[in-house]
């Protein structure tokens, strides 16, 4: 494996996972239990298209068909988005906490890849560090509310919790390009950065009043990486490329 | 309830049919009892004015900051948001608005009348240096 392909093993996990969460958390639009939620959550479910696609283009740049292509044209095999986020929305306690673990990720990918020597990629992700940030205060929010709560709410929250955090592990599944990503100071790798995801989410976790599963009882769901998926990603690719499949030049 | 009024609802949307709205349910939104409403004020450049915008709902400021976010600078330029609790405001009753009525005769009170702005526009038209004559 050269450079090259470890940089696209990277653009690609990272695209997928935000193409297939942005997708899902649409889901909630119209449905978002006040207005001002759906509101919230539907922006930040586009965020996370619109976040997709910039990796996309990226991946275009060294070679790889164009984003509306690439997104709108795969089976669920030839996705590399963790099993994490292709898993139905659930009740909004489960959609909140996947957001609260997914995004402090992704907002801790995104600020190490600040400073990653692959330019272009160090660029998206200064761009969208912001958005993200605010996706990660919203995440906490709520989290904290609801954890902090009432009896159902923690109760809740804490059951999503628990269903959640070996999904949540798989965001790390260590692939073949780390060694070249961490020498060429393009990432700092997925071992690392689940270090420092644990770090910053447990006393969050902790301080809303819940706990995380003990590490006994850790068996991260790795797969998505390769294209193992759940049985839920094929039919959310279908719906989700449902006018593409009937006119691919159809525009909105 | 009739059996109805208790049915999932069925829509060309898989989204909506997926979540097993029930038509007869009008309860869900008892549940937002402790919310209140919170005015939100937009600065759009540090040093510059707070004004208000409008309000959103929410059960307590934290949130009430997360969605004046969305809501009110998602699309402007910003610099900085308040939010505060609707209740907290004091307000004129409009059966007094004529206490803000001005007699014609005291329009001197209006800077807006003053004959010296034509004079400051003149002058900063002119670029010209703090030591100028006026």
């Amino acid at each position: 494996m050269n450079s090259i392909e470890a940089l696209k093993e990277l653009l690609y996990k990272m695209a997928d996972d935000q193409l297939i969460i942005g997708h899902r958390n649409s889901e909630w639009t119209g449905l978002g239990p006040i207005l001002e939620e759906d509101i919230a959550f539907s922006s930040m479910a586009q965020d996370k298209v619109g976040q997709s696609e910039h990796l996309y283009n990226l991946l275009h740049q060294l070679g790889e068909a164009d984003a509306d292509t690439v997104a709108f044209t795969r089976n669920a095999g030839q996705f590399h988005s963790s099993k994490f986020v292709e898993l139905p929305i659930g009740d909004y306690s489960f959609s909140l906490m996947r957001h609260f673990l997914f995004d402090f990720a992704e907002y801790l990918r995104f600020e190490s890849l600040r400073e990653s020597a692959y330019e272009p990629l160090a660029q998206v992700a200064k761009k969208f560090f912001g958005e993200i940030k605010y996706h990660t205060m919203h995440a906490n929010t709520w989290v904290n509310q609801l954890g902090k709560g009432n009896e159902e709410s923690h109760r809740k929250m804490q059951d999503s919790l628990n269903y959640a955090w070996n999904y949540a592990l798989g965001i790390f599944e260590p692939g073949p390009a780390e060694k070249i990503l961490i020498d060429e100071n393009i990432f700092i790798g997925e071992e690392n950065l689940q270090k420092r995801w644990l770090d910053v989410i447990t006393p969050l976790i902790k301080n809303s009043g819940l706990s995380i599963p003990s590490t006994d009882k850790w068996k991260p769901v790795y797969g998505g990486r390769n294209g193992n998926h759940t049985e839920h990603l094929q039919p959310l690719l279908e719906e989700m490329t449902e006018v593409y499949s009937i006119d691919p030049s159809a525009d909105w | 309830m009739d059996k109805k009024s208790n049915q999932a609802i069925e829509s060309i949307d898989p989204r909506i049919t997926r979540a097993k709205i029930q038509t007869g349910n009008k309860t869900d939104m008892e549940g937002l009892a402790h919310f209140q409403t919170f005015e939100v004020f937009h600065q759009n450049k540090r040093g510059a004015q707070h004004k208000h915008v409008g309000i959103v709902h929410a059960p307590n400021p934290d949130m009430a900051l997360l969605y004046a976010k969305e809501q009110y600078a998602r699309r402007e330029v910003t610099a900085n948001i308040w939010v505060v609790p609707s209740s907290c405001v004091s307000a004129t009753e409009y059966s007094d608005d004529d206490i803000f009525t001005t007699a014609p005769k005291k329009l001197y009170r209006n800077p807006a009348t003053y004959k010296v702005m034509d004079r400051i526009n003149a002058f900063k038209e002119r670029g010209s240096k703090p030591t100028d004559k006026v």
